[in-house]
């Protein structure tokens, strides 16, 4: 399946098939995110339930706390 | 002089009615590490009529590479930062008012420091002052922008209390063992994009235009950027920015407190009250147990038990070479209080 993550084309794994595995394969299930599934921002508590399909267009921001 | 700001309004947003808006305007920044420095430098060059910037710390050798306001004799001289910042920024522009405050940004003094503000500058590296802030400007109806940058990343979203989503809103509890310019590393490409949105925002604000509702991130490295509207995250129910905001932040605690500076081996003891301390008398007392007690504009240092303390006027005290909060107690009680 291919997507685009903010604004680039990504192919994903088989077994990436839901917002919060494409959060895992990337390492940032565990850090306070926004996510925007194909211009929908989906809550923390949908990502399991969020299935991706070819051609889905994904904005993900994480927090970050330095300055 | 006339000419000073002629590129600036030369650019037709802001234009001639803009910049005579800009001088009449009160900036606060909290914080003048990185992020701090960078927007302070072009809020002063862009004239802002008066700008206050507050922080607790000292100039540190590691601070150099990035943190735009300081020299390498601020660093030898461990230099409060609000006031090596304030000289720098006066020697920038001396047309404006400047003012450096060598203080936390806490729940007592924030209701005085809002007073008369247009807006705030978070140029902070932590999310319990942020919240603090957030608790603040909510209450105050103050806007302002949060920014974030560690490694090559940056992020920056616009607050207008009441009217947009507040960090509360997004961020539902204090994010833990998140990653900071200590522990992950930082460079300055990434603090200078970061100060970049929001100080766009912030003129965008002051100059009568609409601050933008996206939360903005990138990866300045990996050359990669986010965009997402956040508006419709505005949480009816919020704890700081809804009609029945409770600002949990702003309630104030009793007693000594204490705080670990994450990544940098150190704990911040507070005493229950701030009180004017006498540092020469404190550095006298200290001396003979002590190694290298020094003693600058607002701050005493010293060596002992292999520990390195930085004692600020109203008592605030840096301990370094250390991470358990009770011990830190202890030596500051022991060294300190006495």
């Amino acid at each position: 399946m291919n997507i685009q993550l903010n604004g680039r084309s990504i192919d994903l794994p088989d077994n990436v098939t839901t917002v919060l595995e494409l959060l895992d394969s990337y390492d940032i299930k565990k850090k306070i995110s926004v996510v925007e599934h194909n211009k929908e921002i989906i809550r923390r508590f949908d990502y399991e339930k969020a299935k991706l399909a070819d051609g889905d267009k994904i904005e993900i921001v994480h927090f970050v706390g330095g300055g | 002089m006339a000419e000073r700001y002629s590129r600036q309004e030369r650019f037709a947003p802001i234009g001639k009615e803009g910049q005579a808006l800009l001088a009449e305007k009160h900036v606060l920044i909290v914080g003048a590490g990185a992020l701090g420095s960078a927007n302070a430098e072009m809020l002063a060059r862009a004239g802002i009529g008066r700008i206050t910037i507050i922080d607790r710390d000292y100039i540190e050798w590691s601070n150099l590479a990035r943190q735009q306001l300081y020299t390498e004799e601020d660093a030898a001289s461990s230099r409060a930062k609000a006031k090596a910042a304030e000289a720098r920024l006066k020697a920038i522009n001396s047309t404006i008012n400047v003012e450096g405050i060598a203080e936390e940004f806490d729940p007592e003094n924030a209701e005085l420091l809002l007073k008369d503000v247009d807006i705030l500058i978070d140029g902070t590296d932590n999310f319990n002052t942020r919240f603090i802030i957030n608790d603040a400007a909510c209450k105050y109806k103050i806007p302002w922008i949060y920014g974030g940058c560690v490694k090559s990343d940056g992020i920056s979203l616009s607050i207008l209390p009441g009217q947009t989503p507040c960090l509360q809103c997004l961020i539902d509890q204090l994010p833990q063992d998140i990653e900071t310019c200590e522990t992950a590393g930082i460079i300055g490409p990434a603090v200078q994009v970061t100060a970049a949105y929001q100080t766009a925002e912030c003129l965008k604000f002051l100059t009568g235009h609409s601050m933008s509702t996206h939360l903005v991130s990138f990866d300045v490295w990996g050359r990669q950027y986010s965009s997402i509207d956040v508006v419709k995250l505005k949480d009816p129910h919020c704890a700081s920015c809804s009609d029945d905001a409770q600002f949990p932040y702003l309630k104030k605690e009793k007693g000594i407190r204490t705080a670990v500076l994450c990544g940098r081996n150190t704990v911040q003891v507070r005493p229950g009250r701030k009180e004017n301390v006498n540092l020469e008398r404190l550095a006298q007392r200290i001396e003979p147990f002590a190694g290298e007690a020094r003693v600058n504009e607002v701050l005493l240092r010293f060596h002992m038990e292999e520990k390195r303390f930085v004692v600020f006027k109203d008592g605030r005290t840096l301990i370094h070479g250390v991470e358990d909060v009770q011990e830190a107690k202890k030596l500051y009680h022991r060294y300190v209080e006495a």
